[in-house]
Parts: structure tokens; sequence; C-alpha cells
């Protein structure tokens, strides 16, 4: 093992019995193998799989792709590290991704993340403590004729205005 | 299928839609089903059950129909009536009124500049067919340009082609289409493959979207015919991980063209063989040059390497592979079956065809647009845009996102083309074009495409990750009102610096929304750092001293 890992609560996942991956994520990982030269080449769709079904990327998680796909721990990490939808610890059950880009920058963006943030009690990148909402900003999300825009999980939500945010910032 | 299959199954399709009366397309594009055009559908599919016209009316989930700031869009054939800003409560009324006058409440005309001076090509199916059906694409023509390609033509014939209609690269640098597949269909070796660049990261580019959403079996195709021409039998689309209903497409069209018979092996009964595979992005902008997009489906980083050797020689695990753009492919079915000649007889000498914009910022119309290379910006931004919304003045715009430049007043009337755009200090880019009113300040503008580059530089080279973050430092400097002159000095040494030694493309052209607005607005870099104002009243000037000496 190349680095010892500690989940979110501090336990040492070595300590763990269960595996993180699911049986079913791992065949639909060992499904890819013949679709490819390489076994890296299976890395970006392998995290794809198991963050589907944990909802982010472990340490034990990684270690386990790193496993199966015959890669140096190191390697998994190296590439979860460069790619920004890979998340490393969990996130709340609505990710809100608020465009930061230009067309909704020009729209009235700027007012709207300080009102989300307002609202939730938290700053970008943060999680609210009940863990409903995740906040984060990011680049443009191909709806610039719509903006400002939001997406909240899947939902994407158009020309958003400060008072929508009660609508769309409703829990669960 | 074999090709006489495939006309049959087109022919027969055209026969089951002449018993209909009336077809509805419902846009079921991202922009139109956030505007709940699901639940348009749903109504309109409802009220034809209630009224027992199931034999004659059909409801069709169809593709982007250009307005997207007026959705949901209805488009009903025969009759060719759109219909604007539709609402489920709305079928009833639209149903009962087929045969008689349009419901005129809900007309969207369009007899209007914003159709009548689009051309289009890449969009020509949009709006017209189910994009979740491939009958339709066939119906209107699609799969005939491969069936032609592959018992018609050699592939040294079908390069010719595309040479002869003068395409170029739509992914933003505009290589000629033709150079390069004649380059990958040249080089040696057995194993080749021909890859989709659909990770369309430019801020304010939304193109790639749309026709992965409402024409994707035309993006297929293109492929299909590339990888005849260059000798390829695997194929890649590289798609941004931020799309999931362009995946979803994607991949059911993939699975429907396999079972057709027009991918896969021995497609129409020939002994070509093509498998696509479809492979997510996971965010990085970078991953968009084409070196760090072979790097990422070969399961690593994806930072870009130095060129040459270049993909056509040296690409995907070694072999040589043929990488285009989205729109560059979707192109290619038309120039198979009109002609090398046709496309070129469309749009400039040098930029050949059409160009897909996505217009957005302070326009009236913001939305998808094809038009001819050569129209005038005017054109796009005052006759299919409507013009600068609330009576404001036009002050620039923006084209080519990070790596382009902002464009002002006195260039309105320029025809828009790769040689022209670049002339004045911007690019075609991959095709966003936000339109700024005077609100806008224009050090803001590039300082925020810095922050940009700054966040998506992949790191690996010391000119674009030190150089952008200086550069954004000084440009934060300049709009909260505590810069110097000699800051401004050296913002434009570090602009020329980042620009000559970047390794690729990112860092190299990551300068040139802060060159092209110091060109044409140097005034007002001028107004925040010598009189501490921002004329346009955007910038806070926090740190402005209290005493400015004037
Ligand atoms: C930083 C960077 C990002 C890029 N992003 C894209 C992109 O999102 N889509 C694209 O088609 N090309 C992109 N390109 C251009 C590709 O490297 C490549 O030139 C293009 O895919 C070739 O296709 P074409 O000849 O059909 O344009 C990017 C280039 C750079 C330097
Ligand atoms: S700028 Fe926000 S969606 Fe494009």
């Amino acid at each position: 093992m190349a680095w010892k890992a500690t989940d979110i609560r501090g336990v040492d996942v070595e300590a763990q019995e269960t595996p993180a991956l699911s049986e079913q994520t791992v065949s639909e990982i060992r499904a890819l193998f013949d679709r490819y030269p390489t076994r890296q080449a299976v890395l970006l769709p392998a995290l794809h799989l198991a963050q589907a079904q944990i909802g982010y990327l472990p340490p034990k998680a990684l270690l386990e792709i790193a496993g199966l796909l015959e890669l140096a721990p190191a390697q998994v990490l190296d590439v979860v590290t460069f790619y920004e939808m890979y998340w490393r610890q969990p996130k709340g059950r609505k990710l809100i991704q608020v465009c930061r880009s230009m067309s909704c920058e020009l729209c009235g963006q700027v007012g709207l993340l300080d009102a989300i943030k307002a609202k939730l009690g938290i700053e970008e990148g943060q999680t609210t403590p009940d863990g409903q909402f995740t906040l984060i900003a990011v680049e443009c999300l191909a709806a610039c004729d719509k903006a400002p825009v939001v997406l909240v999980n899947e939902t994407l939500h158009e020309k958003v205005a400060v008072k929508d945010l009660d609508e769309i910032l409703k829990p669960e | 299928m074999t090709p006489e299959e495939l006309h049959e199954l087109a022919q027969a399709h055209l026969e089951a839609d002449k018993k209909l009366s009336h077809c509805l397309f419902v846009c079921g594009a991202a922009a139109c089903l956030a505007a709940r055009s699901d639940a348009v559908i749903e109504a309109f599919q409802a009220a034809v059950k209630a009224r027992g016209l199931e034999e004659s009316v059909a409801v069709k989930n169809a593709g982007c129909m250009g307005l997207c700031a007026l959705g949901p869009l209805v488009r009903v054939e025969p009759a060719g009536v759109l219909y604007q800003q539709v609402t489920p409560e709305d079928a009833g009324a639209i149903l009962d009124g087929l045969g008689g006058p349009p419901v005129e409440r809900l007309v969207c005309p369009t007899d209007v500049p914003f159709y009548q001076r689009q051309f289009n090509i890449v969009l020509e199916n949009s709006g017209h067919i189910d994009s979740e059906s491939l009958d339709d694409y066939v119906a209107r023509g699609g799969y005939a340009a491969l069936a032609k390609a592959l018992t018609a033509m050699t592939p040294g014939q079908v390069v010719d082609e595309v040479t002869t209609s003068g395409l170029r690269g739509r992914g933003g640098g505009g290589y000629r289409t033709g150079l390069k597949w004649s380059t990958v269909a040249k080089a040696p070796g057995q194993k080749k493959y021909v890859i989709c660049n659909a990770d369309e990261g430019d801020p304010g580019a939304f193109m790639d979207r749309s026709v992965l959403e409402s024409d994707p079996h035309r993006v297929l195709e293109g492929m299909a015919i590339a990888a005849y021409a260059v000798g390829a039998n695997e194929g890649y689309i590289y798609v941004r991980a931020e799309y999931p209903l362009a995946i979803k497409r994607l991949a059911d069209a993939i699975r429907k063209a396999q079972r057709a018979g027009v991918l896969g092996n021995a497609i129409m009964g020939t002994t070509f063989s093509f498998q696509v595979d479809l492979r997510l992005g996971a965010g990085a902008f970078v991953c968009g040059e084409e070196t760090a997009l072979i790097s990422s489906i070969e399961g690593k980083r994806g930072t870009p390497r130095p060129r040459p050797p270049y993909p056509a020689e040296f690409g995907l695990w070694g072999r040589p592979t043929l990488i285009n753009n989205v729109e560059t492919f979707a192109n290619v079915p038309a120039i198979v079956r009109n002609g090398g000649h046709w496309f070129a007889s469309i749009g400039t000498e040098k930029s050949a065809g059409t160009k897909v914009f996505a217009l957005a910022g302070r326009v009236v119309n913001t939305g998808l647009i094809e038009v001819p290379m050569g129209i005038t910006l005017r054109e796009i931004i005052y006759d299919i845009g409507g013009g600068i919304p609330e009576g404001r003045k036009f002050k620039a715009v923006q084209t080519g996102g990070p790596s382009g430049g902002c464009i002002p007043q006195q260039y309105l009337d320029m025809p828009v083309d790769y040689e022209s755009l670049a002339q004045v200090g911007s690019i075609m880019g991959s095709g966003g074009m936000i339109v700024m009113d005077e609100t806008s300040c224009m050090v803001d503008v590039a300082r925020f495409f810095m922050d940009f580059c700054r966040t998506e530089s992949c790191g690996r080279c010391v000119p674009c990750r030190v150089g952008t973050t200086h550069m954004h430092t000084l440009l934060t400097r300049i709009t909260d009102g505590s810069a110097t002159l000699d800051d401004l000095a050296l913002l434009e040494e570090l602009c020329e610096m980042v620009k000559q030694t970047s390794l690729c493309g990112l860092g190299q052209t990551a300068p040139n929304p802060v060159i092209s607005t110091l060109r044409y607005f140097r005034d007002e870099y001028l107004a925040h750092i010598v009189e501490k104002r921002c004329p346009a009243g955007v910038c806070r000037m926090t740190r402005a001293p209290k005493e400015v000496a004037v």
C-alpha cells in the first residue's frame, strides 16, 4: 500500500472489511477491459463508475481500482487530482453548480452567487453541515443564452434571479 | 442494412409520414427542456389521445430550432407554423386549430431576418427530425452519403472531395480538413483511429452540445466516412461529462446505428467495419487540446505534449489518429452527398461553407445560428441578433472565448472569416460570440478570461502556469485601483512572453483578450490606472488611494 488512508470519520480504511466497490461496479469495470489495448485506459471510466456508486471517491475505492487495473496507487491518485469532477470528499445530496463564465457574469451571476452563499451560510467548495447542499462555481455550462444559470444535480435552472432561490434551494 | 435497404427504409418512412395529416415537432434540446418542453410533449400526447387523433397526428421530440430565448418552441408540419413559449395548457388549443388558421397569440414569425439570413448545413435537420429516431434521419437523406462513399468512391476520392470543399476545422484552429485527412491516410500502419472532439470547453460556446443533442447521427455518419477515407476501424467520441443529455442521445444513436448495420461490422454489407466508443471527460478544459485529449483517453492526466509529432502521425497509443471537431464532422455528410464544389461555392474563397455561432450576452435574440462565412458582424448582431436590448449602445463583440479577442464598433462591417478575424486581433475560435454593451468594462472582461486561463492551466509549462497567474494579479490590481503605469508595462511584457513561450495553445493564446482590449480600449485601462475610475462603473476600485494625483 502506497499511502495510509483514513476515511472521513478518521477510520483506518485498511482495517475495514467490506470492499468499497460493489460487485456490480467491479464487474462493470471488468467489462471494459477488452475494449482497450491497455488496462490504464479503463481508469477514467472506472472512476466515473465508482463515483456513481459511492457518490465520491474514498481512498479505499482508489486502492481497489488500482488493484483491478494493475496500476500503482500513485498513478490513480495522480489522475484523480487532475480532473475537477472527481470528488475525494463526500458531497451534499444536492450539488449546486453556479456558472461563473462570461455571459452569466454579464447577466447578473455575481449577486446571485453571493446570495446563495448567504442563504446556505457556506462558501464555494463547502457543504452545509446537514449534508444537504454543496456549492461550487464552475465554468460555462453551455446555456449562455439563458444566463445566468445554475445546475442543481442534473437539473439546469435558467435566467435565475435572487428571488428564485427559495424554490431552487429547497431541501429534500 | 444494404444501401438498397437504406433507400427503401427512407421511402417507407416518407410514405408513412404522408398518411399523417399533421406532425408536431416539440423542441427537446437542453434550453427548451429547461423551459419544461418535456411537459409540453406529454400534454400534446395526452391531448392527441383524448381526441383520438393517434392515426393522423404525430408528436415528435425534435432538436434545437434556434430561437432558444423564446422556448419551448413547437413546429407544426406541413403548415410550417412555428409556435413560441408554448405551455402544456396550450396543447389543446393548438390541436383544435390544426387545419385552420394558426393560434395567433403563440405564433413565432419565421419570415424575420433571424431565420432568413441563416443558411443551414450543419443544422439542416435540427428541429425537423426526432433526434432519437434513426428512421427520421434516414428519411431526410441520412447515411446516404456513407452509402455513396462505401459503394461508389475509393477512400482517396473521399479525401479529394473533402479537399475540394475547402472545409477547415471548426474546433478553433481552422486547419484544412482535407490536408489532415490525407496525412492520416498516408501515414504507415494498419491500425489507425478517428476521434471526435466533443469536449467543447470555451466559455460561451454551445454549438457542439446542440448538434449532438439535435442530430447525433450526423456526427456518427461524418466519423464513419472519415474512418473509411483514412483507413481506420475504431473511433472515439470524447464528450464533456457536463452534457448529460448529449451523452444519452449519443449512446442511444450509436446503439441504433449498430443495430441497423450502418455502424459496426461489415457496414451496409461491405467489408468496411467501424466501431465507435463514447468517452466522458472529467472536467478539465485543457483536455480539448488534441494531445491532452489523447492522453486522457489513454487513462492519464490530460496534459498536452509538444507537437510535432502531430496526432496524424503519432496519436492514440502511438497510432496515426485523425482528430476533428463535432461541427467539422457534421459538415462531411453534406459534402459527400452534394460534392466538394457545392460546399466551396458557399461562404468565401478561403473560408468555405457556413459556421455555427452561439450568440449570447447583451443581444436581443440569443441562441444558436448558422450563417454563411463572409457575413458581416453587423448582420449577425443587428439583423439576426435583433440588436442590443434596452436601447443601450454596442461596445464590442468577443469571439473565440479565452483564446480570442474583443472586436470594437469600427469593424462591425467586416466579413466574418478566419483571416479577417485574425487581422483585427481575434479568432474564429469554436463559435462563441458574446456581445457587450456600454455597461461592460473591458479591463474586467480581460481579467475575467485570464482568471479562466489561470485556473485551467494544466501547470505543465512555466510560462503558462506562472504567467497567467501573474497577469491575473496585475489585472486585478488595475480593476481595484491599486495599479501603476509600471504595472501596465509589465503586463504588456508578460503578454508577449507567455504568447511566445507556452507549450500549448492554451498558454499561447491566453494573452489574446488582454492584447486585444489594450489595442482598442487602452483609454479604459488608463482611466483605471491614472484616474482611478471605471468608465463602465463595473469595478469597485476598493483599493484606490484616497488622495488621487491626476
Ligand atoms: C486549450 C485548448 C482547448 C481546445 N478545446 C477544444 C475543444 O473543446 N473542442 C475542439 O474541437 N477543439 C479544441 N481545441 C482544438 C484541438 O486541439 C484540435 O485542434 C481540434 O480538435 C481539431 O479539430 P478540427 O481540425 O476539426 O478543428 C482546443 C485547443 C486548445 C489549445
Ligand atoms: S456563460 Fe454561463 S452558461 Fe455559458
